[in-house]
């Protein structure tokens, strides 16, 4: 009981700070939107996927790089509660340090999904305004988009507050985060198949975590993708598993 | 029984020894000092007692909980306010509160009548609902103190309490934290290098220097080690040895062309002193201060600096940076 009462208490903290920081939900909505109808719009009139329209195609990357970008640079606000004591706070109080982690992760994944529903409840809006075509919603799919989004989420809010529980300062989790971020989203296949690409990039694209998060959104949604539903979720779930026990054990000898 | 006891108590880091074998004992519901300059291992030591350090070596037990073996038992019966702000400025003082309470275990009921009590103990009452941003640094420091009570805690720590603050806030701090000894009857560990801040609180106090501990009693006691009355004179070329003659003359520092005298019967005394040690530049004559004890026992005096990035400082950082 003690222990459950500590991840809320968590858990309220973040949530109270994310309503409160208003400019940050609007830019987290706000630029999906535009890489999806700008970006997409621009590049999608000069490139063409066979089989489906080149906004319909970056949906799911698209979805995926929102939750990547929200959820590892949550882990920036513990580098800054660390900064000021209020990190003391809550190590000094009687719950362990895994009770601490997991309040964090659920903290930063309800942002995240928020984030998530609301983005594509606007692809929904999109495709009814036929601004973008090809993109097929039904319960099950969405709710197959949710679980993938879900995964995703919380495996990078915990690479996030791994980096964030071991960073000194917020200007040195930014460079090491945008070190990861970027390459983990180009090479994921968020913008581009990932079938025909130069044979060295192909390794790389492998490794990404990410690869299979955006090939899984692409085969819920639209319904083509490289590999099955099932291998997919397979190594979302084993890289899932592999950053909370890192995440855990950060905690546990992160320094005050 | 005495409610913290330490050990030999010692924290390395790397060849630095910040805390060089503490021994010390604080007795149930008095207000404890730990008084010396900056780097001294005052917050150290206060680290090593909360659980948020381990020790080198040595031990200490607070509140019967050994603070190694069993930080959890140690975490349960204190509260703390650190030297920085630790509320989250982003909620309001009663989320801050709300909070607190949830990590603290505290049955909503329970809680939320603690809620009540502390506010109006600080005298947050009707502040409760602004975000703590908003707050002055005075606030600030109220609200933490009257958070560090919440959960009923046998002992609160209290690390700097008044550093950064304007002169009147430290005195309506210093009104409060006499108020909570009282009312809450805690016991309070208090570390500061504000000698009027250790006088005026302190029951007893320990003088720290280099992580040892120099000297320990209550204020008044150790104000009487230093004898009398003391005399600062500014002399170019002082006969220090016909001074020493003087038998009212207990004890003599010297720093910097200042002669620094404990005398018996400063008044009285100080023409005969005077027709010793020629001309002088200048005179100076007080009852002795925490000062003259720490320049007794060190020879140095307790610089009147703040810590580097004080309280207020950085909160003006963080919200500029943030």
């Amino acid at each position: 009981m003690n222990e459950i009462n500590g991840i809320l208490a968590i858990w309220y903290r973040e949530f109270k700070v994310f309503l409160r920081e208003k400019s940050r939900i609007v830019a987290s909505i706000v630029n999906p939107i535009l890489w999806l109808l700008v970006f997409g719009g621009g590049l999608g009139s000069s490139v063409s996927i066979p089989g489906v329209n080149y906004q319909a195609f970056i949906f799911p990357g698209i979805l995926t790089q929102s939750v990547l970008f929200s959820s590892i640079f949550f882990g920036v606000y513990i580098v800054w509660d660390r900064k000021i004591d209020f990190l003391k706070e809550v190590l000094v109080a009687p719950i362990s340090r895994t009770s601490i982690f997991i309040g964090k992760v659920i903290g930063g994944s309800t942002d995240s999904m928020i984030q998530s529903v609301i983005l594509l409840l606007v692809g929904l809006a999109l495709e009814n305004f036929g601004m973008i075509q090809g993109i097929y919603f039904s319960p099950y799919s969405i709710l197959l988009a949710l679980i993938i989004l879900f995964i995703t989420t919380v495996s990078f809010v915990s690479l996030g507050l791994i980096i964030g529980s071991q960073m000194e300062s917020p200007e040195g989790f930014q460079l090491i985060s945008s070190f990861l971020v970027f390459p983990l989203f180009f090479l994921s296949g968020a913008l581009f198949p990932i079938d025909k690409l130069p044979i060295w990039i192909k390794p790389f694209t492998l490794l990404d975590p990410l690869t299979y998060a955006v090939d899984a959104l692409r085969n819920v949604i639209l319904g083509i993708s490289q590999f099955s539903l099932m291998f997919d979720l397979g190594i979302m779930l084993v890289f899932l598993v592999l950053v909370i026990l890192l995440g855990g054990l950060a905690f546990k000898r992160m320094k005050v | 029984m005495p409610i913290i006891k330490t050990d030999n108590l010692i924290k390395k880091f790397g060849d630095f020894t910040a805390v060089n074998g503490l021994s010390l004992e604080v007795n149930q519901g008095e207000i404890f000092g730990l008084l010396g300059p900056n780097g001294a291992g005052k917050s150290t030591t206060l680290m090593m007692l909360t659980t948020l350090l381990k020790p080198t070596s040595g031990t200490a037990r607070v509140n019967n909980f050994d603070i190694v073996a069993d930080p959890d038992g140690v975490r349960k019966s204190i509260g703390i306010v650190f030297q920085d702000p630790s509320s989250d400025d982003t909620l309001t003082g009663y989320e801050n509160l709300k909070l607190h309470g949830m990590l603290y275990n505290m049955p909503a009921e329970l809680r939320e009548r603690r809620i009540k009590e502390v506010l109006e103990l600080v005298d947050l009452t009707n502040r409760k609902d602004d975000l703590v941003k908003n707050y002055s640094g005075g606030m600030r420091r109220r609200l933490e103190l009257g958070r560090g009570l919440m959960h009923h805690p046998k002992i609160i720590f209290l690390d700097e309490p008044t550093l950064g603050l304007d002169p009147q806030s430290r005195e309506n701090i210093w009104d409060y934290i006499e108020k909570l000894s009282k009312e809450e009857r805690v016991s309070v560990i208090i570390t500061t290098h504000y000698m009027d801040e250790a006088d005026k609180l302190c029951d007893r106090l320990a003088i720290i220097d280099k992580g040892k501990i120099v000297a320990l009693d209550s204020p008044t006691n150790l104000k009487k080690v230093v004898g009398g009355d003391v005399i600062n004179l500014k002399i170019k070329n002082p006969d220090i040895e016909s001074i020493k003659k003087l038998d009212f003359v207990k004890n003599i520092n010297s720093k910097d062309g200042t002669l620094s005298l404990s005398v018996n019967n400063a008044n009285e005394n100080i023409s005969e002193l005077l027709a010793v040690t020629g001309r002088v530049e200048s005179v100076e004559l007080h009852s002795p201060t925490l000062n003259d004890v720490f320049l007794h026992y060190t020879g140095r005096e307790i610089r009147e600096e703040s810590a580097e990035g004080g309280w207020s400082e950085r909160i003006i950082n963080y919200r500029s940076k943030k």
